[in-house]
């Protein structure tokens, strides 16, 4: 059997084919990531459960499967990993919440159905920032994730544990949630493909909601066309979530263009002016140069209102989130405080120990936000620069086939570097929340490194395009990915074998 | 001057659709706790709604029967609060863009009729219910949760409780009418909330105080006079009447503060973002109108022109689609719709609620609408002619009826093999009124010395000889011409 790490980075597309051919099997694919989680996970803390003994026995079916010519499809016995705000039935499905450390999913969600009919091998669930409400994954109840890259930094969220996963070769894939950029900028901060879908792409069934009529869920992968496969496997419209979209493709398989020719690659200028470090500035810019070179017209954009983006969204997904996470009362399930003198008590008691510093500052913001008085100045004021914007990146959008900018200012920072200042943390969503405010489809795609007193930091560049483009940034990214291999032999998956006992 | 009341109804109807309004569980009454629910009503994490558009065509339908203006468009929205029966801590309802708007009905009343204006009607889920337990403590049934509700708000038009009462009823009518809502009180299908304040004519309206979920008219009734009483007292002695929350006390007849306006919620309304806008197209609501069936007032007018019945007989037959539909079977098959209308609203009427009334005693569930009449329409214009026709006559007529409740059969075929035909052979009637005299001389004797009344007794004896199928007129006639010889 060949050792985990020659397995664990691999890329879908090679594991598919190592499947078609017979070269491997699910169980030793599957076997192979058991032994890297096993062998990472208590550093990296990526994984909050794992589906060991269920995995080993869903890839030996697949095996069956394969081998009685009957594979459900193409990724039949691939494994993947799920972020742990996505129900997976009969499992724990937490949100890396005490208030949730109990819950038991009754169902599972959509796209963990779709996982499960395309056979899929499902690995465990991954550790996110409470509720999703993060970009550091620093907020979880029950421990830090740490980035692969560099294990005293943050690997980004509040999808960390799914970025770290792939970027550490625990998962071939994972599925992660995007609100305000929380697959796109772990993603980027672990050197890792993100794919945040157009609204409506994925069916939110099953996803515990954070905000509404911002959530998507997508995959992080290793490369732009193994995202495009998992995307083919969740994508598609789903009659138990009245916001899927039946209109939109689900055809996502880049096309391996020889060149650019023809394409508009558009910067909007103010992504980059102030706050963003030149480290990622360069990167952005030399990746921008490099689309020219193969052939892209590249001209600067303007999105005016883009200085609104961030305000308008902490407004209204605080709002929505102090609506949905409202249910969490300690009634019916979840977290209730032992003692209570009454009703009323219940639900303070059960809400105040319940939920993390994070979650409570967020539903005090969206409460507020939303409260008689306030509404017309903060709830209706963000809704009116999220149409604004809408209109604006739709302009762009007419003349560019897509939108170039950084994925988030800075490359991973410090663990506890920036716990202490919520607006700082937030001002890092500064370029991902637009394409949720818009609901169009993003791309975050490792575009190089920084490097900080010898630590190598992956830094994401980011592809945004109109509402049914995302397979067009993905032919984009994999034309990128081919010429440029941005990254090439620096990953983490790829050095599993240079640790001590990993030899 | 006196002091008039003002008075605005909120009132809650539930749809009788199949299945809930955001998800496809079971709306049925009276299932066991909890079994008529999934993630989607019972809020569970990650749970979405999906709108039934059944519910779009019940209240667009309602709007349409209830004069309104139903739009286009219409937006859900959340309302925010937390309670134990309200498993996501909001209720999904309609706040800033309602289905249907500006409506109106009528009622009549002692002082005739008037007109009641309707500000909006909105689409809204029910909420679940508790149980106190003393030994349990409260539990939680979440069968009603998700159950798909419109909730009628009315203009301040009402000045009486006789005209909320009569608002109600026809609210009722129409619903059960147009086949939307099952409008049972008594199961929580129709709830009210009464929103009752005083002034002087002429001057501006007082503050208002609201009573919630009266669940009878005769709460509805008893509530506002007892409100509009303190308020009177109040006002009189010098107090102020604060915007509250009232709770109506059936066992004391008392109103008494709930919950007061500066303690009320701030319920964050804002667009539910997982519901799209709803669309109605101008094709939908052609057939929505079209489907509208005669309302009450429309065939109130038509069986008084018509049929030549009575204002008293056609409101009576009205008051329920099933009846009026009842009745204008049986009419279009009896001789006489006015025999028909008789028969009905006398002993069938009758007979009806002495049935409800024996079942009521034995504890047994009422028999509502069109099954506690277990009479066909075909059945019953045959009866109603027999009788139109003097071939049975009155009493036998009820022997019939009473028979055809019991199992329901042709009238005539009945009248023949239980030999029930009215006898109006004189042979046969002159030989019953020749025993009944044998029979009595004292009273032919009575009645030669002039006490007349003693005819009655002695025709009540000659019917009886003929069991009580004789031709009573001519058996009058009869006895009459024996004694006057």
């Amino acid at each position: 059997m060949r050792p985990y790490p020659d397995i664990c980075k691999l890329t879908i597309v090679a594991l598919k084919a190592a499947l078609e051919s017979g070269e491997l099997t699910s169980a030793e694919i599957t076997q192979a990531y058991l032994d890297s989680i096993a062998a990472q996970n208590e550093t990296i803390f990526a994984y909050l459960e794992v589906f060991a003994q269920a995995a080993r026995k869903e890839a030996a079916q697949s095996d069956e499967r394969r081998h009685a010519g009957k594979a459900l499809s193409a990724l039949d016995g691939i494994p993947i990993a799920v972020k742990d705000n996505m129900l997976v039935e009969g499992t724990k499905c937490t949100c890396a919440s005490k208030m949730l450390a109990d819950f038991v999913s009754p169902y599972s969600a959509t796209a963990v159905e779709k996982l499960r009919s395309a056979g899929m091998v499902i690995l465990g669930k991954l550790n996110m920032d409470e509720f999703a409400m993060g970009s550091s994954t620093e907020n979880s109840a029950f421990g830090v994730c740490h980035n692969p890259w560099a294990f005293s930094r943050v690997p980004g969220g509040s999808s960390g544990g799914a970025a770290a996963a792939v970027a550490a070769g625990m998962a071939p894939a994972a599925l992660g949630s995007d609100t305000g950029g929380s697959i796109r900028q772990p993603a980027s901060f672990c050197g890792v493909v993100g794919v945040k879908p157009a609204y409506g792409t994925v069916s939110r069934y099953g996803l515990v909601a954070f905000a509404s009529s911002l959530d998507q869920i997508g995959p992080l992968t290793k490369t732009a066309e193994d995202a495009a496969l998992v995307m083919g496997v969740i994508a598609g419209h789903d009659r138990r979530d009245a916001t899927s979209d039946a209109t939109l493709s689900t055809d996502f398989v880049p096309d391996m263009l020889p060149t650019l020719d023809g394409l508009t690659i558009g910067l909007p200028k103010e992504c980059f002016g102030e706050g963003l470090s030149m480290p990622v500035y360069h990167s952005v810019q030399a990746a921008a140069e490099q689309l020219r070179a193969m052939g892209a017209k590249v001209v600067e954009v303007s999105i005016p209102s883009l200085p609104y983006a961030l305000s308008a969204y902490y407004v209204l997904s605080s709002a929505e989130a102090s609506s949905n996470l409202a249910r969490f009362d300690g009634v019916r399930y979840g977290y209730r405080v032992k003692e209570y003198a009454d009703l009323d008590e219940l639900y303070r008691k059960s809400r105040e120990e319940g939920f993390g510093i994070e979650v409570k500052r967020r539903i005090m913001l969206g409460t507020f936000a939303l409260s008689s008085g306030y509404q017309d100045q903060y709830y209706s004021k963000a809704q009116q620069a999220r149409e604004l914007l809408r209109y604006e990146f739709g302009l762009a959008l007419e003349s560019c086939d897509a939108l170039l900018t950084p994925v988030a200012p800075t490359y991973a920072y410090k663990l506890g570097e920036k716990t202490a200042d919520p607006m700082e943390m937030y001002m890092g969503d500064l370029y991902t929340v637009p394409a949720n405010l818009t609901g169009l489809p993003t791309v975050s795609v490792p575009c190089g490194v920084a490097e900080e007193n010898g630590e190598l930091l992956p830094i994401g560049m980011s592809l945004l395009g109109a509402r049914n483009s995302l397979k067009k940034l993905l032919s984009i990214a994999s034309v990128y990915e081919r010429e440029v291999k941005p990254n090439a032999g620096l990953h983490p998956y790829e050095h599993l074998c240079k640790g001590g006992d990993r030899a | 001057m006196n002091w008039e009341m003002v008075i605005g109804l909120e009132t809650h109807v539930e749809l009788n659709t199949k299945s809930k309004v955001f998800c496809t569980c079971d709306t049925a009454f009276g299932a066991e706790p909890n079994t008529h629910v999934c993630p989607v009503c019972m809020g569970l994490p990650g749970a979405l709604p999906v709108f039934n558009e059944v519910v779009l065509h019940h209240a667009a339908m309602a709007g349409f029967a209830l004069n309104c203006h139903v739009h286009h468009r219409s937006r859900f929205d959340r309302k925010n609060y937390f309670y134990p029966d309200l498993p996501k801590a909001y209720q999904i309802s309609q706040f800033y863009r309602p289905i249907c708007e500006g409506g109106w009905l009528t009622v009549q009343t002692s002082a005739g009729e008037k007109k009641i204006g309707i500000t909006r009607i909105h689409i809204e889920e029910d909420a679940g219910k508790l149980v106190h337990d003393e030994v349990s403590g409260t539990m939680l049934d979440m069968n009603r949760c998700g159950v798909p509700l419109i909730e009628i708000v009315s203009e301040p038009d009402i000045r009486s409780a006789e005209e909320a009462v009569g608002y109600l009823r026809k609210i009722r009518a129409i619903l059960t009418y147009i086949g939307v809502s099952d409008c049972r009180m008594n199961e929580g299908s129709l709830r009210c909330d009464v929103n009752l304040s005083i002034h002087k004519p002429g001057e501006p309206f007082g503050v208002r105080s609201e009573m919630k979920n009266l669940n009878s008219f005769q709460s509805v009734e008893r509530a506002i006079q007892a409100e509009y009483e303190r308020q009177i007292a109040a006002v009189e002695a010098g107090e102020e009447i604060v915007q509250e929350t009232r709770r109506y006390d059936q066992k004391t007849g008392k109103t008494s503060t709930m919950r007061r306006k500066e303690n009320s919620a701030d319920y964050r309304y804002f667009p539910d973002p997982d519901l799209p806008e709803v669309r109605l197209t101008d094709e939908d609501m052609a057939l929505i109108v079209a489907a509208i069936p005669m309302l009450p007032d429309a065939r109130r007018e038509a069986y008084m022109k018509d049929y030549g019945l009575s204002a008293y007989a056609a409101e009576q037959l009205t008051a329920e689609r099933w009846l009026a539909e009842y009745f204008e079977e049986t009419a279009a098959l009896a001789k006489s719709a006015v025999s028909a209308a008789n028969l009905l609203q006398g002993e069938v009427f009758a007979l009806v609620s002495a049935r409800a009334a024996e079942a009521e005693k034995n504890g047994q569930p009422a028999v509502e609408g069109r099954k506690s009449l277990p009479i066909s329409p075909e059945n019953l214009a045959k009866l109603s002619d027999l009788m139109a026709d003097g071939r049975v006559n009155s009493s036998t007529g009820k022997k019939i009826l009473g028979a055809l409740f019991a199992e329901d059969c042709d009238p005539e075929v009945y009248a023949a093999t239980h030999d029930l035909f009215t006898v109006g052979d004189d042979a046969v009637l002159l030989d019953a009124v020749r025993r009944a005299l044998a029979e009595s001389p004292d009273m032919v004797e009575s009645y030669q010395k002039g006490k007349l009344t003693v005819e009655k007794a002695l025709m009540g004896k000659a019917m009886a000889i003929t069991r009580g199928k004789a031709n009573p007129e001519r058996l009058a006639e009869l006895l009459h011409s024996q004694l006057k010889q």
